[in-house]
């Protein structure tokens, strides 16, 4: 009994966790995946690769992913410039700038699922918010969740607005953390303002901005509660996520075999496509000569 | 030491696969297996628990049952009649005669109000009486499906009464208890159930669902809006016809367009008027009003061979008649209430019965909202079956057909409420003695009385316009109309039936999101059909065909019947 067995004793507690809660299931949805599971059959026979065929062509799934990935880039891109600017506005110094930091942080600690019931009595199309603004100034009423961009919108609002203070907080802290050095010396040189953000700000911030943003993808393509409350993934399909589509087959139609197939792919195209997106953002954000 | 960590990681996953393989040896057909001796006497005798022992009555024979003072008791059965209990084998008389002390029973059932209120109400008293523990486990209705689901393929047994839809029979059939023929005979509770409803309660031959609800869809309409003198002759001059009661789609979809945003003199002041109030949202039953829109198109009766499928199994959901039928469901997205195409029924009930509406179709419950004291459009609102068609689809002939007599009904048989107990309970006998009592004759008449438990007539005896009238200050003349539309229900042919078969979830979720494509524009109506009739064969392929085309010739038998 070296020391070594102890030291590896110590980690089984974890090792057996990760085992259960992440291998295991892991593992077997992809034994799953390879069976015919359905909602009249339980159990694991073997049916090869008849879900994964049937997946690559699933055109309804294959659209939910396009859908998410302009859903991610749109939201993240408007959450990021949105944050940054309220991060940048904080950190030079307002008034009331901790009352300030306080009410942004509101929209973050709110619920999804209560966030969206609010969204969506302001977006109802007949007593809601929204609509009686657009009448009581004269102008058409929208169909917030009857017509296909109008739904998307809804969305993409309440999304932006319950994530961008996580944006704030996140590239405040950086804003904190950065050295006062090269401030000093750009507004010796006389550098703007504009050109000192451009070239000192936003090339410091790099490394924070890329985490923010990976960050805010994952979490992202993890849209669930928002969709289901605000459009039940409607009208159509016009809002539906993979996250969405994936519930409906395998916990409400109960196709669990081409469930586990779907959330396997759904892993691995985040896995490559995220993974891809670190590597651009990084390139991109290199540092340059003056 | 490397020998031994290359060891180490030749052996890691020897207890994963272990795990795997064992999980793969005790899974598949599990259920299947389970299920095989369904409704057998030993499956009868097993689980049936210690049942009652006998103790005095402690309720008066023919007792009056008080709701107000019940130990559970919400604001609307507060407000409930007093009945007189009933002499059937679970009144309150008898059930007061059993002793239970000591046992109780889960059940699975929706929230409150809709089937979560009298199962609470009922529950509570049914401890009062006998002793028993009956214990509710609300989940949302959506969630009722998988929460059944997954208890019966994991063969874990937690529920000894789940509440379901009565559509779900054909995946859930062969896990449920016979119920024993005591029960729908003779004084048993459900002994007056109307015979169309023991059939559809049945499975394989045996009732398996203990059915405390009946529906069908009709049609409720606006009479102070068609019998508007003003708005006849609009409509006269707008179409050059005269405004009636819709007999066929057709008319009601002009009658919707051309009257939508008409303001009558009756009209419930700041309330819009729009032509028809319907279920349009893609996963909130929308599939089930569909049905009604290509029911008179679709289903000819003079073709035999089912109206989901052909006698090859071919999916008949695109054939012209759904077509059509789509094609003026499409029609209606322009004159629903604003915001009408994300209705989903609880939307379709508060709308119709605010005065929002000339038209609906689907359940009761809009009816009873119309009808109650507080509408706005009480005594507005009279009843007729829903609208035929001018011309129907052969699928045998691949023809349209010209109906006798000019326009072919389809009344839609739709799915209702119902309960069960699974295979699986530990206490079947305390279960069945629950729901007798849930089901007896002084708590079925009450639940009847308020709208929102979801109960709906079922039994012989509802069909009398004095139990309304009187029992619920209903009028006289819009009762008669709604008795005489149930009634022309319960006898027609031609009848269209929810696909009772295994796989029904998928299928209407298919047809939902195929519906939904063509009612937000994003495909004609023909090329979004044709997308869920090969989402159908890929389902018919999963699931089996020859397992789904058993079970679908039960269906066919109720169409022809």
């Amino acid at each position: 009994m070296g020391i070594n067995f102890y030291k590896r004793l110590f980690l089984l507690p974890g090792l057996l966790l990760l085992i259960a809660i992440i291998i295991f299931p892991l593992l077997f949805s992809i034994r799953v995946s390879f069976s015919s599971w359905n909602v009249s059959r339980s159990g694991l026979d073997f049916v090869g690769g008849a879900n994964w065929a049937r997946m690559w062509s699933d055109a309804d799934f294959w659209g939910a992913m396009l859908r998410l990935l302009n859903f991610g880039v749109v939201t993240t891109s408007i959450q990021y410039i949105l944050g940054f600017m309220l991060a940048h506005y904080v950190w030079q110094g307002i008034k009331s700038g901790r009352l300030f930091r306080l009410i942004w942080l509101v929209p973050l600690m709110t619920t999804p699922s209560i966030m969206a019931i609010v969204w969506r009595s302001i977006f109802r199309e007949d007593i809601g918010a929204a609509n009686g603004l657009l009448k009581s100034v004269g102008l058409s009423t929208i169909g917030w969740s009857t017509e296909i961009v109008p739904a998307m919108f809804t969305i993409y609002v309440a999304e932006i607005w319950q994530w961008t203070p996580f944006m704030f907080l996140f590239l405040l802290a950086g804003l904190l953390i950065l050295p006062k050095e090269p401030f000093l010396a750009a507004e010796i040189d006389g550098s703007s303002p504009t050109r000192t953000f451009w070239r000192i700000t936003l090339p410091l911030m790099a490394p924070i901005s890329i985490g923010a943003i990976l960050i805010r993808l994952i979490e992202s393509s993890k849209i669930f509660d928002s969709i289901f409350v605000l459009t039940s993934a409607g009208p159509g399909n016009a809002t539906e996520t993979p996250t969405y589509f994936l519930w409906k087959r395998s916990l409400t139609e109960f196709q669990i075999a081409y469930g586990a197939t779907l959330a396997l792919t759904y892993l691995i195209v985040m896995i490559i496509v995220l993974t891809i997106v670190a590597k651009v953002l990084t390139y991109i954000s290199r540092p340059r000569g003056w | 030491m490397r020998d031994r960590k290359r060891l180490l990681t030749r052996l890691a996953p020897i207890p994963l696969v272990v795990v795997l393989a064992a999980c793969s040896s005790g899974g598949s057909d599990q259920g299947a297996e389970d299920s095989a001796g369904g409704g057998s006497d030993t499956a009868a005798a097993e689980g049936m628990g210690p049942g009652p022992a006998v103790k005095e009555a402690t309720f008066d024979q023919n007792g009056l049952v008080d709701y107000t003072q019940q130990p559970y008791t919400p604001e609307a059965y507060a407000a409930a009649a007093k009945v007189n209990d009933g002499d059937d084998d679970c009144s309150y008389y008898e059930t007061s005669k059993k002793d239970y002390s000591g046992q109780s029973i889960t059940v699975l059932a929706p929230p409150p109000p809709n089937m979560g209120e009298p199962m609470a109400q009922h529950g509570a008293m049914f401890k009062e009486l006998t002793g028993g523990d009956v214990i509710i486990e609300n989940v949302s209705v959506g969630e009722l499906y998988s929460k059944a689901q997954t208890a019966f393929q994991t063969g874990v047994s937690p529920y000894d009464v789940t509440v379901n839809f009565s559509t779900w029979i054909g995946d859930f059939g062969d896990f449920y208890y016979a119920i024993p023929e005591e029960y729908t005979s003779g004084t048993g509770s459900l002994a007056t159930m109307l015979p169309l409803y023991k059939e559809i309660y049945k499975w394989d031959g045996e009732t398996k669902l203990f059915g405390i609800d009946g529906d069908r869809h009709f049609m409720k309409y606006r009479t102070d809006v068609l019998n508007d003198p003003a708005a006849q002759a609009y409509f006269k001059e707008q179409t050059g016809q005269d405004l009636k009661v819709p007999e066929t789609w057709t008319e009601y979809n002009l009658i919707a367009s051309t009257l939508n945003g008409f303001e009558v003199a009756s009209q419930p002041a700041g309330v819009p008027l729009a032509g028809s109030v319907e279920i349009m949202k893609r996963d909130d039953l929308m599939w089930s009003a569909f049905i009604n829109r290509v029911a008179p198109y679709a289903k000819n009766p003079n073709v035999t061979t089912g109206f989901w499928f052909d006698e090859n199994m071919t999916p008949q959901v695109n054939n012209p008649g759904f077509v059509r039928g789509l094609t003026e469901f499409v029609e209606a997205t322009n004159y629903v209430p604003q915001g009408g195409q994300n209705f989903g029924l609880s939307d379709e009930i508060s709308a119709f019965g605010s005065g929002q509406g000339i038209f609906s179709y689907t359940w009761d419950d809009a009816w009873s909202q119309a009808n109650q004291d507080d509408s706005p459009i009480r005594g507005n609102v009279e009843a007729a079956p829903n609208p035929g068609a001018e011309e129907v689809w052969n699928s045998e002939t691949q023809q349209w057909d010209t109906p006798e007599g000019g326009v072919n009904r389809a009344p839609y048989i739709a799915w209702g409420w119902s309960s069960a107990i699974p295979q699986g309970s530990e206490n079947k006998q305390m279960a069945l003695d629950f729901l007798c009592f849930f089901a007896n004759e002084a708590n079925y008449q009450v639940d009847l009385t308020i709208g929102r438990t979801g109960v709906n007539p079922v039994r012989e005896e509802s069909f009398v316009p004095e139990f309304w009238v009187e029992g619920l200050g209903w009028l006289p003349g819009p009762t008669q109309t709604w008795i005489d539309t149930l009634q022309e229900y319960n006898t027609a042919s031609n009848r269209v039936f929810d696909l009772r078969v295994p796989g029904n979830g998928p299928l209407m979720a298919a047809l939902a999101d195929g519906v939904a494509l063509a009612l937000a524009g994003q495909k004609d109506p023909q090329a979004a059909l044709d997308e869920v009739a090969q989402k159908w064969e890929q389902i018919v392929q999963d699931i089996g065909e020859d397992q789904i085309k058993e079970a679908y010739q039960a269906v066919i038998d109720l169409e022809n019947s």
